[in-house]
């Protein structure tokens, strides 16, 4: 029966083009992640540098009204679900199997049809560039603007389509994550001995399987609107602009908390490995993780204080985002007893993750700024919010990603970054992200609204959005000096050694580049630092039995399949419904071949 | 801890580079203190209810100043104190759990903190307006805003004159999209949504000749950055006047020039979309009322200043002034444009 689809003989190759195709090995999964949500963040950096520069002075020319709105639209979208999020997916692929010493994810063919429908997602976003134009109406796509009527290009078709395809892909990986760390853990590994990146990890994966669903209904309403006439968010027909922002935020809030968290766990990684002690307060920073994810699901409408929900909603939101603030600061002052009494070693990695924490810290302080609702009244829609994203997500996320780079490089390679290269690449990063951003407070302060492609002169605007530009282009020499180092890097022999920085947990028990099926055996754990348990009391490392025989799942053509058809499904639901059936017929017969293929 | 004097010298300067940092910063910031420089400041309260929250918005900077020096300075001491060298050897714990406790219950503290006045000046803003108050209706259009007196029976575009002193209530409403009305001097911004109607009151405290700035604050399209308006905050006499002068019907025009714009209004279709009180063919209600056009101070939408000249050029390619512009390009003649400039100048 198998044979008879004549695919299910397996590629046996190890190497080339096939073998990474057809792949199901975490670490390649997680590295293919990885590389291409970093180009997708250079790309939505470049977009950012062309909105940067049609700003750098009042009336410019740079861009026009439409391509501005198009670029700065595509940059939310590239940078968040393109970008943060791969890198995010990248190392959670590569680092959850071994950090909690499994072989591999729960359902490594699920993976990798996670990853191929991810790149699909992609692709077919940044398609709509050169295929009537990019989506114009923001990453939050509010309706009515983002209705037919409204948005007459093709635009916001591909947003509603390639939003459905990478929720899809999200929400495959977060199932996958989340029963991999929940039932794949080794003897000994209690949930209160996770590392935390694990737990970070876990929260993620909770925040994506709840708040996906109902992205995916508004996503859904949008394209029944725009394609076939309905009415859901249009007022005209009695429908209501309001319901989106509800569905969209109660998506929208948590997915803030996807992109931070992390690098809240990375950082907790980092710090304690760097200062040689360990992490203060692990249970305080797993509560807090959690209780943020909790507490993320009651303050979407914070987004909404100046919609008119009259003042009971506006307090009930204020009062919950203030109360998220709690655990935020907790994690804060704990990543600080980290540090304090340590022998902190600060490498490149180190400074990332200390900058993190001021950076962090700055975003969070606007954050509850902006908590009270009249206070946001002023700063809603205006640069001071964008300033105070932008420390989140480049202060905080990028920040945190940048260091679980240069911590986690050898691991991946066998090589460490050069430090001085890094070194100075971490100062032009960080000095330009402060010029970039921090003028963004006072310019929201001077009431500049966000996403204007244009303003006048005599509005005392000029000075910062100059500086602010210039800062941006800082920022991007630093981020091209990493790249520099990173081929620098891996031209050179891989000489890291298993453990270059003397880690806490199972990572770094096993070689690096670690194996294909990652250990000879199955560590048991003794202590939520396990190496340095196994260290400190002499315990040596499991003998590797003689006839120690592993099982790997072999590779599969069958997610590619699968991913081919799914992209046809979506491109069908922007052409023509013949060429969604053809992408049907694709997903069955690849559902049909993965139920039938040999498993070794 | 502590240790050697080269930590100490770090210790000492990372305190002060985060002082002199904290200065600059406030020295930046206090730039939005003057709003001659800068006009749409949010730092500069110019009626009762944003009075009210500037006590809220001042108190909540204090506490993030406060907030900020503290960790940046932890942050900065901890790296030099705790900075790998021969014979520090890095003290093994786990946690406090009194230290835990405290640094929970700070940030309880800080926005109760916040929590407090907040909800005190929410509770004496989202009163109803006071009986007395002056009705706005403010309609936002992509791309301008349309302002209406129901008891006055004016209507008026992109230019909103108030009374001092005297409660002014606005009703929010959109003719498409989402819009936001923003004026940073004299109140936080409401959205005006289609389908459903906001409200937003303010007692503007001070009168003065230069107009107070707003903008849409919420993405609404190609020119969301050109929709862009003034308010004028008078004494009573001077509102009075301009409310008067406003109520009557258009001047009919007297110069021969202004006489053939007027036909030119009528054969270049410009009546199908707006109104000119007083010219009883010029009745459209999708574009501004032009009835006194010629007495406010910016076109389209406040991106031009209003002169001859940039109204000539505004008539001849709208939407390369506004992009989108629902005014289209007439492809107007020298001629017929001499002609309209003529007659709208007039329209004071």
């Amino acid at each position: 029966m198998a044979t008879a689809i004549g695919m299910t003989t397996h590629t046996q190759e190890e190497t080339g083009l096939w073998s990474w195709l057809t792949t199901v090995d975490h670490k390649r999964i997680g590295t293919v992640y990885a590389v291409a949500g970093f180009l997708f963040f250079l790309l939505g950096g470049l977009e950012a540098l062309a909105v940067r520069t049609q700003l750098a002075v009042p009336n410019g020319v740079v861009l026009d009204a439409d391509r501005y709105n198009q670029f700065f639209t595509m940059h939310a979208l590239t940078m968040i679900f393109l970008g943060v999020m791969p890198m995010g997916a990248g190392f959670f692929n590569y680092f959850i199997p071994l950090q909690i010493g499994a072989r591999d994810v729960a359902f490594p063919r699920l993976n990798a049809l996670s990853l191929w429908i991810f790149l699909s997602g992609g692709i077919l976003l940044n398609a709509s560039f050169f295929l009537g134009g990019a989506p114009n109406g923001g990453w939050f796509g509010y309706a009515p603007l983002s209705s037919i009527e409204y948005a007459k290009t093709s635009g916001m078709n591909f947003y509603v389509v390639a939003l459905l395809v990478l929720g899809l892909s999200s929400l495959m990986a977060s199932l996958n994550f989340a029963v991999t760390i929940i039932n794949m853990r080794p003897p000994g590994m209690s949930m209160m001995r996770l590392p935390v990146f694990i737990w970070m990890t876990l929260v993620v994966t909770f925040l994506l399987i709840l708040s996906l669903p109902v992205l995916t209904v508004a996503l859904l309403q949008l394209y029944f609107d725009r394609m076939w006439g309905t009415a859901f968010f249009s007022p005209a027909a009695g429908g209501d602009p309001i319901l989106w922002q509800h569905l969209f935020w109660i998506f929208g809030h948590p997915e803030v908390y996807v992109l931070i968290l992390p690098s809240m766990g990375i950082v907790s990684e980092v710090l304690p490995v760097m200062a040689r002690k360990p992490l203060f307060g692990y249970s305080a920073i797993v509560f807090a993780g959690a209780s943020i994810g909790v507490l993320g699901f009651g303050v979407w409408a914070h987004h909404m204080f100046t919609t008119g929900l009259g003042p009971v909603p506006q307090v009930v939101f204020s009062a919950s985002t203030m109360a998220i603030g709690v655990p935020t600061g907790i994690k804060i002052f704990n990543w600080l007893g980290t540090m304090y009494g340590g022998n902190i070693r600060f490498v490149t990695a180190t400074y990332y993750a200390v900058a993190f924490i001021a950076l962090f810290t700055i975003g969070g302080i606007s954050g509850v700024m902006h908590a009270s609702p009249p206070v946001d009244g002023q700063h809603q829609d205006s640069y001071f919010v964008v300033a105070h994203l932008h420390y989140v997500l480049v202060g905080g996320a990028i920040m945190g990603i940048f260091s679980g780079i240069y911590y986690w490089f050898p691991k991946m390679t066998g090589r460490l970054l050069d430090e001085k290269l890094g070194m100075i690449s971490f100062w032009t990063m960080f000095a330009g992200l402060n010029l970039t951003f921090f003028p963004m407070h006072f310019l929201g302060l001077a009431g500049m609204p966000r996403r204007i492609y244009t303003y006048d002169a005599d509005l005392g605007w000029d000075t910062w959005n100059m500086v602010a530009t210039l800062g941006s282009y800082t920022l991007g020499i630093g981020i091209l000096l990493f790249l520099v180092n990173f081929v620098i890097t891996m031209r050179k022999p891989a000489d890291a050694g298993n453990d270059p920085w003397g880690g806490a947990t199972l990572e770094w028990a096993t070689t690096s580049p670690p194996p294909a099926h990652n250990f000879e055996v199955i560590p048991e754990v003794r202590d939520r630092d396990p190496l340095w348990y196994d260290r400190d009391h002499n315990i040596a490392p499991a003998v590797v039995p003689e006839h120690n025989h592993i099982h790997m799942p072999p590779p599969s053509y069958f997610p590619l399949i699968i991913s081919l058809g799914v992209l046809l499904i979506a491109v069908g639901a922007l052409s023509h419904l013949a060429v969604t059936a053809l992408g049907v017929v694709i997903v069955l017969y690849g559902i049909w071949g993965w139920a039938l293929e040999p498993t070794d | 801890m502590g240790g050697s004097p080269g930590r100490m010298i770090g210790i000492i300067g990372s305190l002060v580079l985060v002082g002199v940092v904290t200065v600059l910063i406030y020295l930046a910031f206090a730039e939005s203190f003057d709003a001659v420089r800068q006009p749409m400041t949010t730092f500069v309260p110019k009626s009762d209810q944003a009075n009210l929250i500037h006590g809220v918005y001042q108190f909540v900077f204090i506490l993030a100043a406060a907030v900020f020096v503290f960790i940046m300075a932890l942050t900065l001491v901890f790296s030099i104190m705790y900075r790998e060298r021969p014979g520090q050897v890095a003290r093994q714990f786990h946690g406090n759990s009194r230290l835990e406790v405290i640094w929970t219950l700070v940030p309880v503290l800080i926005v109760v903190a916040i929590a407090v006045p907040t909800y005190s000046a929410m509770a004496s803003i989202t009163k109803p307006a006071p009986e007395n108050a002056l009705k706005v209706i403010a309609i936002g259009h992509q791309w301008w805003w349309e302002f209406r007196y129901p008891e006055l029976g004016i209507t008026t575009a992109n230019e909103l004159h108030l009374p001092v002193d005297r409660p002014v209530s606005v009703t929010l409403e959109s003719k498409d999209v989402i819009h936001s009305f923003w004026v940073p001097a004299l109140s936080g911004k409401v959205d005006n949504m289609p389908g459903h109607d906001n409200h937003l009151w303010f007692t503007p405290n001070e009168a003065r000749a230069e107009p107070y700035l707003g903008q849409c604050a919420e993405f609404c399209g190609l020119s969301h950055a050109n929709m862009r308006f003034r308010v004028f905050v008078n004494t009573t006499a001077q509102f009075d006047t301009w409310a008067a002068s406003n109520k009557a019907d258009r001047v009919t025009p007297s110069v021969a020039l202004a006489q053939a714009g007027e036909q030119q209004f009528v054969a270049s279709g410009c009546i199908g979309c707006h109104t000119v009180r007083g010219q009883a063919s010029a009745a459209g209600v999708i574009g501004p009322d032009l009835t006194h056009v010629g007495s406010r101070t910016t076109i389209a939408s406040g991106t031009l200043d209003h002169t001859p000249e940039n109204l000539r050029k505004w008539l001849a390619n709208p939407p390369g002034v506004k992009p989108g512009s629902l005014m289209p390009n007439l492809n107007l003649s020298p001629e017929a444009l001499d002609k309209l400039v003529a007659y709208l100048e007039g329209l004071k």
